[in-house]
Order: structure tokens, then sequence, then C-alpha cells
């Protein structure tokens, strides 16, 4: 399969990508590792009339903590954070996705920008950078924004970028002390998205009450899903099995999930009901630890 | 629509092309180097029939541009040895019969060798996953491990000896 044609252009700086992308208008994309974008472009479902290539942007490749904040660089591939010490360490719920996402060859291509410009519910880090709350940094015409996770995910394949801004960079809060997170997704065969994806970040205080709680749910709803309902019967509270099963019981409630392919709807709003508790105990024995 | 001249080294050769905006790599690759080792499977970035070595590392070709490559260091399963000899890996795959038709060998191979550069002692479920991009309809996959296993045995002992 053969894209339809289209003009390529490569540049070397976000603010060139920027000038380029705003003189081609509307028709240009951008691409970085180009595994969510050339496969849909393979099969015609995308078309634009100009790829601007941003994937040789020096630069923006990187992961470190500095201040509050793990900064990731948004053309970090999904290999290296996979290798990363500081990832593994700290933040074990990336590595977790990231072993469950695609193979490692299309991991040597993809990046976490990417993943999460695409705007795609059926990818992996949406549901971790709602857990985690990030915030997503872009460069548009009008300068830097960040912008929360929350007001991020507009609609299926839409996002609060602007068709000119470039997404450099992903803010997450340092991990604490006593917090943790994990990330499942149950899949039918390995590589593919998921039938449904859950991920937790829990943080307690040293009495073991929770402080704070997120919880993100990948490809059973049109739009990356925060399970806000869950989140509020945990906050606040002493975690027991009774709140978990409730949470589960929630999860399932609250989900969006359409009978495709990979399940019926009400099969996979029993493996949510599972894999929700299931990662809530894993983040949990990952803060206590 | 656009055309691209763009110069990469293939199996250590330097190759410069004039390329339209969207041939894919892999077509690049078979039907104007005439490199046809490396094959069109799935087409959709699944099955690693068309995975070659880009600047070190593995990447399926079917699910990228030619004209990104531009300036890039290419392996395939053509530049893997010098011709007339076998790599570790290609001599593990016929002594552990790794293969059966052979069309999934070629990505077997250069995925394999990503893999064990970075991590030369696997074990089977390393193997395993790590492999997880490369679909094989005949073997059942225990001979390709058993294949991978024997190749990081064997440049291990070379390494030693070299030292």
């Amino acid at each position: 399969m053969i894209p339809a044609n289209f003009n390529y252009h490569k540049v070397s700086s976000v603010n060139e990508a920027i000038a380029l992308s705003q003189k081609l208008g509307e028709e240009a994309k951008y691409m970085s590792g180009g595994h969510s974008l050339l496969p849909m472009m393979k099969l015609r479902f995308a078309t634009p009339e100009h790829i601007i290539d941003i994937s040789k942007i020096e630069g923006l490749s990187y992961i470190k903590e500095e201040g509050d904040l793990l900064k990731i660089g948004a053309m970090t591939t999904q290999t290296e954070m996979e290798h990363n010490a500081l990832l593994k360490e700290k933040y074990p719920i990336l590595g977790d996705a990231i072993w469950l996402t695609a193979d490692p060859s299309v991991r040597n291509v993809g990046t976490i920008g990417g993943n999460i410009a695409h705007g795609d519910a059926a990818n992996d880090q949406p549901a971790l950078m709602l857990a985690m709350r990030a915030t997503v940094v872009a460069e548009g015409t009008d300068g830097t924004k960040s912008i929360p996770i929350d007001e991020f995910f507009h609609g299926f394949y839409m996002t609060a970028l602007e068709p000119s801004d470039v997404l450099i960079e992903i803010q997450i809060p340092k991990a604490k002390k006593s917090s943790g997170g994990a990330y499942v997704k149950i899949e039918r065969k390995v590589g593919d998205y998921a039938t449904a994806g859950v991920a937790v970040h829990i943080e307690l205080d040293d009495s073991g009450v929770c402080q704070q709680i997120g919880i993100g749910l990948t490809n059973v709803s049109a739009v990356p899903m925060r399970l806000e309902r869950g989140e509020e019967i945990l906050r606040g509270q002493k975690v027991t099995d009774d709140l978990i099963a409730q949470v589960g019981q929630v999860a399932s409630e609250d989900c969006e999930p359409e009978s495709d392919l990979r399940g019926s709807e009400a099969y996979k709003r029993s493996i949510v009901n599972t894999i929700t508790k299931r990662m809530l105990n894993k983040a949990l024995e990952r803060a206590r630890q | 629509m656009g055309k691209h001249n763009i110069t990469l080294t293939i199996n250590g050769e330097s190759v410069s092309a004039e390329v339209e905006s969207r041939l894919l790599l892999v077509h690049f690759i078979r039907e104007n180097l005439d490199l046809t080792g490396t094959h069109i499977g799935c087409d959709t970035s699944n099955c690693g029939a068309c995975t070659i070595m880009l600047d070190g590392k593995s990447i399926k070709s079917c699910t990228y541009l030619a004209v990104r490559a531009d300036g890039a260091e290419i392996t395939t399963i053509e530049g893997v040895a010098e011709p007339g000899t076998n790599s570790h890996l290609q001599k593990a795959f016929h002594d552990q019969h790794g293969l059966h038709c052979g069309f999934c060998t070629p990505g077997m191979i250069i995925r394999s060798m990503d893999l064990l550069k970075t991590n030369p002692n696997p074990t089977e479920e390393e193997i395993r996953w790590g492999i997880s991009g490369n679909l094989c309809r005949c073997t059942g996959y225990n001979n390709i491990v058993k294949s991978v296993q024997q190749a990081a045995t064997e440049m291990a002992k070379e390494k030693e000896a070299s030292v």
C-alpha cells in the first residue's frame, strides 16, 4: 500500500516547522516517528497534502528531572524510554506501558510526543498521562503554551493543539516518596491495541491515606478517559479491598466501550473492572515499597 | 508531486537517488536497489518481514519513507556478512532449523542482531518478547529461539577470545 501523493518537507528547528506549517496551511501535518500517521496514510484514512518531518529537529530527545518535574522531550523514542535508568527506577508505570506497546522495532521509531499528539484513545500513553497528571508543552505561533492533560484531548483524533503547534515536552510531577503507578492492557495478541487498558498513579501519606490518585483508561471511550468517580472514592481515604472493589465496579460502569473485533461491550466492561482492581493493588504495592 | 535527492549508505555502499515523497523505504530497497532479501509481508508494520537495520536500530521499512532515510546507514540481510560467509545468526538459524519457508528469516535475523546488541545474553522470555514484532507461520518459534540462543553463545565466545 502506497500513500496518496503528498509533498515532503524536512525542517531542522521548531521555529522553522511552525513557519512552514503556517505557510502551507491546514493540509500540512507534522510527522515525528510516523508510526501512527503513516499507516493511516497508507490506508488512505489520512491524506495530508504536505508532511513536515520534525524528526530531524535536534534537542527534543531527553529524559530528566528538573525542580518538581520529570521532563521528557517529545521526540524521545519509546525504546529510549524503555532503557532509561531513571524511568526504570522511579517511574515503572512507563516501563509497564512501553513493554506492551507495539513491538521493539516500532518502538525504535515511535516517539512519546507522537503517541500523545495523535489523540488516539487506543494509544497507551494518554491513559498514563491522565493518571500522572501530566502537562503538555507546545510551541506555536503565539509562543510556548502549557496544556494540562485534562484539557488536551478534545475528541476522536482531536487535541488542543492548533495545526501549527509543535508538541515539544511532556512534564510529569516528580515521583514522591510513597507514590506508585502501574499500567496494564489486555490485548488479543502481543503488540495489539488495547482491548482495554488501565493506568493508575497513587500517592499515600505516612499513615497510608491516599492523598492523590489518578486513573486513566485506554481504548474504552472515544477520548482518553479519566475515571473521576473512581478517583473520588479513594482520595482522602485509607485504601481497603472494599474501596478497591467499588472503584472496579465504577470503572466498569463509567467506561464507554463499543463492541468490536476485540470483544463485546459487556466483556470489555468486565475486564475493565478486573484490571482496574489489579492495577490499584499493584500501584499500592509499589507506593508502599 | 515532490521529488527529493537522497544519499544513503546501504550495506557499506553509498547510494544516491531521486525519490518521490511517498516512496516507502522497502520499495526503494527492493525495486530501486534490487535488494530483494528484504520482504514485504503484511505491509502494515505488524509482521516484521521488512525489518532492516537503520542507524544501528531495527526498523520496519514498510512504515518508513525513503526520503526520511536520507543520510542514514542501512544494513539489509544482504549485508550482514561478507559474501560467501555467514554471520553467527545466519549459521545458527541454519544449524537449529530456525526456518522452514524462509520468508520471515531476513527480518528475524536483523531484529535479532539489534536484540543481541542491546542484550547480549537474553533469557528465553526476553528473546520471545524481543522478536514479538516478527511473525513466523512455519516454525512455531521454538527453533528460532534456539537459533538466537546459539548465536548469543557463539558471539560471547568470540568476544571472550578476542579480549
